[in-house]
């Protein structure tokens, strides 16, 4: 794809599809409007990608927001080293595919000191290999402002994050004394050092996301759908047993499972939940039906004292 | 974009009477239209977040990890139908709660077969006019919530008129609680019959009224005829699967241009959300403020060229000659162009502890527009029995009519006509904050008689309103602004008709 659409390619060849629904459409026209403000109003804004759906999401909302020029900021992959082997090759075909510009960052520190899940615990390498990584990787590249692809219904905390959601120059959010954001109309004054984190998705939820990738036939990471795949057990979760650096436990044993991803990060951390969903209709209608918040895959924020009890209530609904 | 036929239904919903709810369910398509912004008034004592919570609970919004979690949180706290203290489910974290933090506005999402919904949840105690106010500035409608067995409060009142200036026109009275009343029809008619009346004093004519038992699930989500065979109206989901949504598509073509777009010499294109009216290839524009006129050849999107844009959709537009467009302008259409001046009116609402400062120059953003202003507050509303009082300056939470004079020319619609063009927040240039949302009234002109920054204003007025006003202690304060010249009533109507002419 070259960098500059001459006039004669402005016709594109999705244009064949349907039109989207009108609240799809209107969660699209907010994005586009936020990564536009963005993009115009700070000096070096980057794009923080992840390589699950909703960075699928994001970054294909930006190549429309700037359509038919490129995305005007280069991507920013905070990589621990542990992601899904098939998570990197996706990422790698993408920015192939899509002429993207970029940057990939691992802790030095970290890859030094060979800081892994197994050996410090999730909590630890969390914060050395994704909090620490990107901050570096923020300081590096003095950037003024990162879009992130985080939506308010995923948790309780990020509920009250604003879309500009304002950082001092270590980084730290005071969710206690956020800007008010009115109407459309943001706030992008900081001062030098100041960062803004950006939210284009705050107004999504899973299932628009899903909705979404279908609606505009967007290439996510094969994992999210289900297939027969290698686990083992391991604290109540499922883990993808591919990689040759993940040891067996005592007791532990490897089998063959239909599973698939509901989130994607880390694959010592991420658990597979069991599916026959081989399809984005079979997803979205799984989801629709779900009972459990995709969070819940997440070792990093589950609950420690938080049991999946069955509710008896719900047959009282 | 276009509303379902049905969703003119609720237009013709007075308080406390549905007169015409259609009897057929909308089509069955799912989300046929865009998601609703709804605001939710009232305090935790009316059981505000019993009400949010049991919405989020009956629509299923609420998953079985995030319900197990609550139940652990709820610590055997439950209502006596065993269901966890859904006020818990609202508040975040547990270190949230505990540093007190939920002074601010939190969004929560749900969805029907028929419709998404977008609620902004804002305490009803303290700070509420601040957090109330930017909730508001995106709702399309507002629920209020009053306890059956208390009936219209104060608060209420200070609700409705928040509101109501934030520019929302349909409201929703929930009238909680009404099991503890025994189901007491009559008291339910009272109250809004009571509502009615303040909403009408407000100039809202959307009301519906509806009897509910958040705790026990009743009109909410599921309707309640079991226990109130009397009433046949809506329930609340049922409501707001038929509220209108804002839309700013009657109004004159407005693109604030968010940025530039020039990926090569060969194309050069104008892109932003359109903030009013519609457009189309052919249509003739005009770029403020510099006021030169071109005619749209395309609309680009990524998806295809498009034939129409209208309000709410992100374009590129391309223009038929080169003409300076930068960030910041407004193209508009030519026979329907928007207010254009140095001075304008407007309400605000000082958001920080500094308050809004008299003189002080801020920086004002509408749209994708920055420029300094200058703003004299004029006077302040009193929530508590509606009227305005003189102010020289606004505390934080202060309602305010104040003057903006600007450097250089602004481009603003009445909030009244389009709530993107009238809209504006104030930011402070020492702190960078944001400290106040504001909503365009009027254009002031020199002409008009109205008083500017150095110019001494001439009001030629009735002689007998004259010497009222020159009575005034108001006018007394400001003498050496304003000179008044006794007419007779003829010829003011002369002098007027010349302004106006």
């Amino acid at each position: 794809m070259p960098h500059i659409h001459p006039e004669t390619e402005l016709h594109n060849p999705q244009s064949a599809k349907p039109p989207l629904d009108p609240h799809l459409k209107a969660l699209e026209n907010e994005a586009i409007h936020i990564f536009r403000e963005v993009a115009a109003e700070f000096e070096r804004p980057v794009m923080l990608y992840s390589i699950g759906k909703d960075s699928s999401v994001l970054l294909h909302l930006a190549r429309k927001a700037f359509y038919p020029g490129r995305v005007p900021f280069q991507l920013l992959h905070v990589n621990t080293g542990w992601k899904f082997a098939e998570m990197i090759a996706f990422r790698n075909e993408i920015v192939e595919r899509y002429d993207l510009d970029l940057i990939e960052h691992v802790n030095p520190r970290g890859a030094a000191e060979n800081v892994t899940p197994f050996t410090h615990g999730s909590a630890l390498y969390t914060d050395i290999m994704k909090t620490e990584a990107l901050r570096q990787a923020l300081d590096a590249g003095q950037f003024d402002a990162a879009f992130g692809g985080a939506r308010r219904d995923e948790e309780a905390s990020r509920a009250k994050e604003r879309i500009y959601s304002f950082r001092t120059p270590d980084h730290r959010w005071d969710p206690r004394n956020q800007r008010p954001e009115l109407w459309n109309v943001y706030n992008g004054m900081i001062r030098k050092g100041e960062s803004v984190r950006a939210f284009p998705l705050s107004n999504w939820t899973e299932v628009d996301i899903w909705r979404y990738i279908q609606a505009e036939d967007i290439p996510i990471v094969p994992l999210y759908f289900a297939e027969k795949r290698p686990i083992v057990e391991r604290d109540g979760m499922m883990i993808l047993a591919e990689d040759p650096r993940l040891e067996l436990l005592p007791g532990e044993t490897k089998r063959e499972e239909v599973i698939r991803f509901r989130t994607l990060g880390c694959f010592p951390l991420t658990g597979a939940i069991r599916s026959n969903a081989t399809t984005l209709d079979d997803i979205i209608s799984e989801l629709e039906t779900a009972t459990v918040s995709e969070r819940q895959g997440r070792a990093i924020d589950r609950d420690q004292s938080g049991s999946m009890e069955k509710k008896k209530r719900e047959g009282y609904f | 974009m276009t509303a379902p036929a049905t969703a003119n239904a609720v237009e013709h919903v007075v308080a406390g009477e549905v007169l015409a709810f259609p009897a057929q369910e909308p089509a069955r398509a799912a989300r046929d239209s865009r998601p609703l912004r709804l605001i939710t008034c009232g305090s935790v004592d009316d059981g505000k977040s019993t009400l949010i919570g049991r919405l989020l609970w009956d629509t299923k919004a609420v998953k079985e990890d995030q319900a197990a979690t609550l139940q652990r949180d709820s610590n055997g706290k439950q209502n006596d139908l065993g269901l966890p203290d859904f006020a818990l489910l609202l508040d975040g974290l547990q270190a949230e709660r505990e540093q007190g933090i939920t002074i601010d506005v939190a969004y929560r999402y749900f969805s029907t077969d028929k419709r998404s919904f977008i609620v902004a949840d804002t305490p009803g105690h303290e700070q509420y006019t601040r957090n109330m106010a930017t909730g508001a500035s995106t709702a399309d409608l507002a629920v209020l919530l009053v306890d059956a067995r208390v009936g219209l409060l104060e608060q209420t009142r200070r609700h409705a008129t928040i509101a109501t200036l934030m520019g929302i026109k349909q409201f929703v009275l929930a009238v909680n609680k009404i099991d503890l009343t025994d189901y007491d029809r009559a008291r339910f008619e009272e109250i809004s019959h009571e509502f009615r009346e303040l909403a009408l004093s407000l100039g809202v004519r959307q009301v519906t009224a509806i009897p509910v038992s958040a705790l026990k699930g009743e009109n909410v989500v599921y309707d309640g005829r079991a226990a109130m065979p009397w009433y046949d109206g809506p329930t609340l989901i049922e409501v707001l699967e038929l509220a209108t949504t804002r839309s700013a598509q009657t109004v004159g073509f407005r693109l604030p241009v968010q940025r530039v777009s020039r990926p090569g010499e060969s194309f050069r294109g104008y892109q932003g959300t359109v903030a009013g009216g519609s457009v189309k290839p052919g249509d003739s524009v005009v770029i403020l403020p510099s006021g030169m006129v071109a005619n749209v050849t395309k609309i680009v999107t990524f998806d295809l060229v498009r034939n129409a844009a209208v309000a709410g959709d992100a374009i590129t537009l391309v223009l038929d000659r080169q003409v300076d467009v930068s960030r910041g302008d407004m193209i508009v259409a030519i026979d329907s162009q928007p207010l254009t001046g140095l001075s304008f009116d407007a309400q605000l609402v000082a958001l920080q502890a500094e308050g809004i400062q008299p003189g002080k120059r801020y920086w004002l953003k509408s749209g994708s527009r920055r420029q300094r202003v200058q703003v004299q507050p004029a006077s302040q509303l009193d929530l508590k029995t509606g009227k305005w009082n003189q102010a020289e300056q606004l505390p934080m939470n202060a309602i305010g009519k104040v003057h903006l004079s600007f450097d250089e020319q602004a481009i603003f619609d009445t909030y009244e006509q389009n709530r993107t063009t009238g809209a504006f927040i104030l930011i402070d240039p020492d702190t960078n904050n944001t400290v106040a949302g504001g909503m365009i009234t009027a254009k002031r002109s020199a002409l008009g008689g109205i008083h500017t920054e150095d110019a001494r204003v001439i009001l030629s007025l009735p002689a007998d309103l004259a010497d009222q006003l020159m009575a005034t202690e108001l006018f007394a304060n400001r003498r050496e602004e304003a000179e008044i010249r006794r007419v007779s009533a003829g010829k003011a109507v002369e002098i007027i008709d010349d302004i106006d002419g």
